[in-house]
């Protein structure tokens, strides 16, 4: 049981390119800390850096209490699921899951009871024998899970573990492993792109973007109070609508309260379609361009009259002058139909013009 | 397709069946050949169909040998061949994968400089270094030697390409699992990437052993010594320039017995050879 | 070109190249360097005195109508060879490339071959062309041909294209029939739809998708018919009557056991290893791939 502890952790390449621009983070005994991000941001660096499989060129990594920047992998008792698994194709289920214990020279008995226990935990007990190849995907990934398992490290590390998976499966199996995960209680840290995955499995979220971390929390607080506009689109789906407040028909209904803020974000969920203007809300003109009806919900994809000029800035984030509304499945507007779509006050998320800087009105 | 169907295949069938027997003839008239009385072949009389002599000609040919001057049973010239091909074959992949492992897995100091060196060797077959290769092995006093049969025909960079190119599809992340499994380079090597590398290994095993049991001009160079003749090289020493001397039944017997082992090879492990073949030449 | 997981080792990666390059430079780099200062000596014919003459040896070489004429031979050979034998593994390799029954059994009894080895060919060959016994050379004489390759220079080389060419069937059969399949056939499909017939299919679509695996194997076959016919050579004419089948490679060792010239035959080997890096070097531009040896 450990905990870990990021120290302005730094990595730059031979070549000067900054992956990891220091950061800072801490994860406690027991806890699911998830990393996410979209590609290239860092994420899967800092991970291979707590798993001693990059090096680190700045700042500390601190497992239980231990400076580990200059100890070997295998010494850093941590196990880590791979997102191709990295099953050693020749060697039977039973001995991919052996091989680190014998390595560490445990006497056969006590590795054959670790391994048998995790089988049955993982439902992987009438495999033993199978080679890597006879497996399906999720079996595969239960392999590779169970190979961290039987090491009972003080960390787990998983790198994207279920992106090789078919949708339906990810979901079985992102359930399987926080229930894992709750059990033996063994301090995570997991990466993934994927932010629902990201949101539905994390005690702490960590999202980075661009080597740097952008926040960190619970994930409600996250999706309740997020500290940027690169966070406030990246986490939900559909993405937060950010909208500059310099036209003259925004500017006016924020009034003074909105201050030095110049950009609003309202998600979908948090507009109605009404001909009311709120106090101190938002209400917009919209013409309906397209309509997604998904059963139980329904979205509104609408166009401003007035153009927004403020440029896309960050992934997930809609075209300037598009809005998306989320209404109840019951209802739905006709295309080219003329709506009017308001947020109250609190649903409002404040943003300053570089969107670096969230503004609590 | 449709128009597969019909007389085209016909046509198809029998173009590739004539194609069989040109490439089997000659074979076919050596085995008939080493059945027969060899007067009778001397005088040009020869049939086209087995003669009597099968066990006496076989019989000879891999005991005694000819009657002739070089007086070696083939059957110590095959052993001969034998251990020249086991040895260029293992000795070959066994330095080359090596030192492709250590190329691929490691970053030292005239790493690529070394690959260079390696890979520089692809271009000159041994013909064309004869004389002055057969000088260093003297010198070394390797002649009438397996090592300095095989040695010279080690040094190539064919395999040690190969490896290369398997080792870098091996992903990444096996090495990694490896290195949080407790595994230094030695044990990766050993555990992980020697299995994993066990089709190429046979791959290549067949073609270089084909290779080395076909090896001709430098066996004949450095082979003095009559009991460490080659089977390629003791046939050609049996066709005496006075035809009259030649024993064809048993020249013959000896061509089939050269034959036989890299072509059994062939036909049995046709699909390692195939392999071998093509990623030899990627 | 290299893994981004690395091990950390000082000593080690030198421990396992030593091996390789220990023989790579005994019995490669050195005999190659050797045969290049020799082709600049020339030796007395005591062996007593040696001195350096610059480029005497090759000038005196390419003064040599002899050498001058090996080299017309050995491209004229190489190109005989490779020519025949690519021409007659295609036809065979786009007949069994069609869905025939047995193909499988086609393709082993075509690929044997690959495994005789040269000095085999040519005792096999001899024996069928013999002018006093063979079995061909029975019907050739029966048809009026005054058949006698140990005597007929033109003879003697056209028995050593034909048996050369006979052995690399089975190679050229197996590159082409693997060029034929990665070949998707879809592409015949709508050639097909498109009205092509299949000569027309075969010229317009076939044979332009087959270039490169052509190519390929036209390099291939060239520096095989440098170097694998010695073998070849050496059991059915020993470069006879005459010199009539002395190739480049056939010269340096026929020159070299007379024991006569050091320099000369060194000078022979420098041109010959030019001509390979040449070959190869076309090989690696046009193809990117590379002979085996």
């Amino acid at each position: 049981m450990a905990n870990v502890t990021l120290r302005n952790v730094r990595k730059t390449y031979t070549g000067g390119f900054e992956a990891i621009k220091g950061v800072n983070v801490d994860v406690a005994d027991g806890q699911f800390c998830v990393l996410v991000g979209p590609s290239g941001c860092g994420k899967s660096t800092l991970l291979r850096m707590v798993a001693g499989l990059e090096t680190v060129t700045g700042g500390e990594i601190d497992i239980g209490g231990r400076v580990v920047n200059q100890i070997e992998p295998a010494d850093r008792d941590i196990a880590m699921v791979f997102q191709n698994y990295a099953l050693y194709p020749h060697m039977s289920v039973y001995n991919n899951m052996a091989y680190g214990l014998r390595n560490r020279g445990m006497a056969e008995a006590e590795i054959k009871t670790r391994v048998e226990e995790a089988a049955r935990v993982l439902e992987l007990s009438a495999m033993l024998e199978r080679k890597p190849r006879q497996l399906s995907g999720g079996q595969r990934q239960r392999v590779a899970m169970g190979r961290a398992i039987v090491r009972q490290p003080k960390v787990f590390l998983f790198d994207e573990p279920l992106s090789n998976l078919d949708a339906k499966l990810r979901i079985a199996m992102r359930v399987e492993i926080r229930k894992l995960q709750r059990r033996l209680n063994t301090t995570s840290i997991y990466v993934t792109h994927d932010q629902l995955e990201a949101m539905t499995l994390a005690d702490v979220l960590v999202v980075m973007n661009g080597g740097q971390v952008e926040q960190v929390g619970n994930p409600l607080a996250i999706y309740e109070k997020p500290a940027t506009t690169f966070v406030a689109s990246f986490i939900g789906a559909p993405p937060m609508n950010l909208m500059s407040t310099r036209p003259e028909e925004i500017k006016s209904q924020l009034g003074g309260a909105a201050g030095e803020a110049g950009i609003v974000g309202i998600r979908p969920e948090d507009f109605a379609i009404t001909d009311q203007t709120p106090a101190g809300g938002v209400a917009l003109p919209l013409t309906v361009e397209a309509i997604e009806r998904v059963g139980a919900e329904t979205f509104v994809y609408g166009s401003r009259e007035q153009e927004d000029q403020r440029v896309a800035a960050t992934p997930g984030e809609l075209p300037p002058g598009e809005v998306i509304v989320r209404i109840p499945g019951t209802e739905a507007p006709a295309i080219g139909q003329k709506i009017r779509v308001a947020a109250v006050r609190a649903k409002l998320h404040l943003f300053s013009g570089d969107g670096r800087k969230r503004i609590e009105a | 397709m449709v128009e597969d169907e019909g007389i085209r295949r016909y046509v198809a069938h029998f173009i590739l069946w004539i194609g069989i027997a040109i490439v089997a003839f000659p074979v076919y008239i050596a085995i008939i050949a080493s059945t027969q009385d060899n007067a009778l072949i001397a005088n040009g009389q020869m049939s086209l169909l087995p003669g009597g002599h099968f066990f006496e000609v076989y019989y000879q040919t891999i005991f005694v040998g000819t009657s002739g001057s070089t007086r070696e049973p083939v059957g110590n010239m095959m052993l001969n061949s034998l251990v020249m091909a086991l040895a260029i074959a293992i000795g070959k992949i066994a330095i080359s994968i090596i030192s492709a492992y250590a190329i691929v897995y490691f970053r030292f100091p005239f790493r690529m400089s070394i690959f260079w060196i390696i890979f520089i060797t692809l271009m000159l077959p041994v013909e064309v270094r004869i004389y002055p290769t057969y000088k260093i092995v003297a010198d070394l006093h390797m002649l009438d030697s397996y090592a300095g049969l095989s040695l010279p025909l080690i040094a190539s960079a064919t395999a040690t390409l190969l490896f290369r190119q398997f080792f870098m599809t091996v992903p990444d992340e096996l090495l990694e699992a490896s290195r949080i499994d407790g595994a230094g380079p030695l044990r990766f090597f050993w555990d992980t990437l020697l299995p994993l590398s066990r089709t190429n290994m046979a791959a290549l095993f067949v073609i270089l052993f084909i290779l080395g049991w076909n090896q001709y001009l430098w066996p004949l160079l450095i082979t003095t010594r009559d009991d460490m003749q080659t089977i390629q090289v003791g046939i050609r020493k049996m066709i005496t320039t006075t035809d009259a001397l030649t024993e064809w039944p048993i020249v013959m017997a000896t061509a089939v017995l050269a034959m036989l082992p890299p072509v059994f090879v062939v036909v049995a492990m046709q699909k390692l050879f195939v392999r071998g073949l093509v990623e030899t030449e990627k | 070109m290299q893994k981004q997981a690395i091990f950390q080792s000082k000593l080690l990666p030198y421990a396992l190249v030593a091996p390789q390059l220990a023989i790579v430079l005994i019995f490669f780099y050195w005999p190659a360097l050797q045969a290049v200062i020799q082709s600049f000596l020339l030796q007395d014919a005591f062996g007593l005195s040696t001195s350096f003459v610059w480029f005497d040896n090759y000038v005196e070489l390419f003064k040599d109508p002899a050498y001058f004429a090996a080299i017309v031979r050995t491209f004229f050979f190489s190109f005989a060879i490779a020519v025949s034998s690519l021409s007659f593994a295609l036809l065979l390799a786009v007949m069994a490339d069609k869905p025939l029954r047995g193909s499988m059994l086609y393709r082993t009894l075509l690929i044997w071959p690959y495994a005789v080895a040269p000095p085999v060919v040519g005792v096999l060959w001899i024996f069928m062309l013999h002018p006093s016994l063979g079995v061909i050379s029975r019907y050739l004489r029966a048809a009026g041909i005054d058949w006698n390759p140990l005597l007929d220079g033109n003879q003697a080389a056209g028995l050593i294209i034909l048996a050369a060419a006979w052995k690399q069937i089975s190679y050229n059969f197996l590159f082409f029939l693997a060029g034929l399949q990665a070949i998707p056939k879809s592409v015949f499909e709508a050639a097909a739809i498109d009205g092509a017939r299949p000569m027309r299919r075969f010229w317009t679509v076939t044979f332009p998708l087959l270039s490169p695996t052509i190519f390929f194997l036209l390099v291939v076959n060239i520096v095989y018919a440098f170097f694998d016919t010695f073998g070849i050579i050496d059991t059915m004419t020993r470069g006879g009557p005459g010199t009539s089948t002395v190739t480049l490679v056939y010269k340096v060792y026929s020159d070299g056991l007379l024991g006569g010239n050091l320099g000369s035959s060194a000078a022979q080997s420098v041109i010959l290893m030019i001509m390979v890096i040449v070959l190869t070097g076309v090989q690696f531009r046009f193809v990117e791939r590379k002979v085996t040896y």
